[in-house]
């Protein structure tokens, strides 16, 4: 089965409310390192580790600055209708973590 | 005598591709472009004489790195976006550059935790810990109580760790640890660790006692036993989730319900050991010639070492034969611990000597009888007499101020 469930090594349990309506980011205080399988991802802040398991998950990541919901990047990054439900997931359990954050939107 | 080396299990003729997706544990057994996380020996001096360190350690290396090689390891861990090292010893702190090379890192976003038996942790430096971020501080402390921990870490050794805990405490450091090491002597103290620990608001950290170093020669002295471990085992599935374990306990999961964590040996996949004289190993607790990569000194740094070297390249691969991989634990345990295998003299393909389905055991006791456990040439350990040194091994202690004892004790 492949998942694109980034399983955390550490996870924080602050409570975080993921809309995917909303726009999103990559977190500032966090790093992304390339890895072969996708990438690992590291929040300088909390020292929290995680890993991205697919390449297309970490251009997600990457793109979600660029529009202004997470469904809109799901498709502007062409992922797979099937696949849609996991990478919202994965994006809760990114945000819970801290990996990524809510973006202000330019008034 | 002869020593004759286990050797690594044969690497398959054409390795195998990683595959795409799939768990995560499978990816790393592939390894990764750089290790997670790195244990960085600054120096093998330490004031203590621990009887089972993993590294030997005692006297200063003259070959050690000096402060500007440090920094440019320390450059090219930033460049390999390695976000944070273990900092080690021998005992970091009484190395004169220490506070410099923490600051070094620290302004280079590669963040540090170092260990340390908290011999330079007075008030004003854990206020300037405190103070500062990205770092953390792992005290070591082998029993909860100074009777347990100084017959293996020496006399003084308990007052040490606590009055520095204590001013870290007082500082309002957060999240500092305190690092045990389980063995047959203390293990029954884990709630009183816990307790300790809590007592100072700090957070708790066990791991596995490993046949490295010194501590192959208390190995059978001090490992807990089969029915430790089985207690060891409740005792995490309880506990486990307030308590750090650095994974190292893996092998234990083989009882049934797998511990939280990474079960799998990471050793040149996702972790290595840089020493104090450059050598990059494949574990902290494999300083050996069998597991030296090379040397953070050679053409291309550490990055070629960790991306290029023959040895990680091989160990960057699932184990696919071996009894192990016949055993119906195998997906949980993974075999094991290759350094606990390595030094007790058991073939890396094959059970872990703690193995919990009692297969180590019986390896350990087909054990050609002249066959000797490797040993590591590479060893530090101070030559003479140590103050306070540790009496598991019987050796009278030397007080460790002269005034602790009577002056006219003895010359009745």
């Amino acid at each position: 089965m492949t998942t694109t469930e980034p399983a955390a090594v550490d996870q924080d349990p602050p409570a975080v409310v993921f809309d995917p309506d909303l726009p999103w980011q990559r977190a500032r205080s966090v790093a992304m390192r390339p890895e072969p399988f996708g990438a690992l991802v590291y929040h300088f802040g909390n020292r929290k580790l995680s890993f991205l398991k697919s390449k297309l998950l970490v251009r997600v990541v990457e793109a979600l600055e660029q529009h202004e919901s997470v469904h809109a990047t799901l498709t502007a990054c062409a992922v797979p209708e099937a696949q849609r439900g996991a990478y919202v997931k994965a994006l809760a359990d990114l945000a819970r973590s801290q990996m990524i954050e809510r973006r202000e939107l330019p008034a | 005598m002869t020593a004759v080396l286990p050797s690594r299990p044969a690497a398959p003729a054409a390795r195998p591709d990683r595959p795409v997706g799939g768990r995560l544990i499978d990816q790393f057994e592939y390894g990764l472009d750089a290790p997670i996380c790195l244990t960085w020996e600054l120096t093998y001096a330490c004031n203590l004489a621990c009887v089972h360190c993993l590294s030997s350690s005692g006297r200063r290396d003259p070959r050690e790195l000096s402060t500007a090689e440090a920094e440019r390891v320390i450059d090219e861990l930033q460049r390999m976006q390695v976000f944070y090292v273990n900092v080690g010893g021998g005992e970091p702190t009484v190395r004169p550059d220490f506070w410099h090379l923490l600051d070094y890192a620290i302004d280079h976003q590669v963040g540090v935790k170092f260990s340390t038996n908290g011999i330079k942790l007075d008030r004003k430096r854990a206020a300037q810990l405190a103070a500062t971020d990205y770092v953390d501080v792992q005290l070591s402390l082998d029993g909860a109580t100074a009777e347990v921990n100084d017959r293996v870490r020496g006399t003084g050794s308990f007052a040490t760790a606590t009055r520095a805990l204590e001013n870290l405490a007082e500082a309002g450091m957060k999240d500092f640890k305190v690092s045990v090491v389980v063995t047959r002597e203390n293990v029954g103290q884990l709630d009183q660790f816990k307790a300790l620990t809590d007592s100072f608001g700090a957070q708790l950290r066990i791991t596995r006692f490993r046949p490295s170093g010194r501590g192959a020669d208390v190995w059978d002295q001090l490992h807990p036993t089969q029915a430790q471990q089985r207690e060891l085992y409740h005792w995490l599935l309880a506990n486990g989730d307030n308590v750090l374990t650095g994974d190292s306990f893996f092998h234990l999961s083989a009882y049934g319900e797998a511990l939280p964590g990474l079960n799998l040996c990471g050793a040149g996949r996702v972790v290595c050991l840089i020493d104090p004289v450059g050598d990059v190993y494949a574990c902290p607790f494999a300083i050996h010639e069998d597991f030296l990569a090379g040397n953070v000194r050679d053409e291309g740094g550490f990055q070629r070492v960790w991306q290029g070297s023959d040895l990680f390249q091989e160990l960057r691969s699932p184990q696919t034969g071996g009894a192990c991989t016949k055993c119906a634990h195998f997906d949980a345990c993974r075999g094991g611990c290759m350094a606990a295998k390595f030094f007790t003299g058991l073939p890396l393909d094959g059970p872990d000597p703690e193995c919990v389905q009692g297969y180590g055991e019986t390896a350990l006791a087909a054990r050609d009888a002249d066959r000797t456990a490797p040993k590591s040439h590479i060893d530090h350990s101070h030559t003479g007499p140590v103050r306070g040194q540790p009496t598991l091994l019987g050796i009278p202690s030397i007080p460790a101020k002269m005034c602790d004892e009577s002056p006219l004790a003895g010359m009745q």
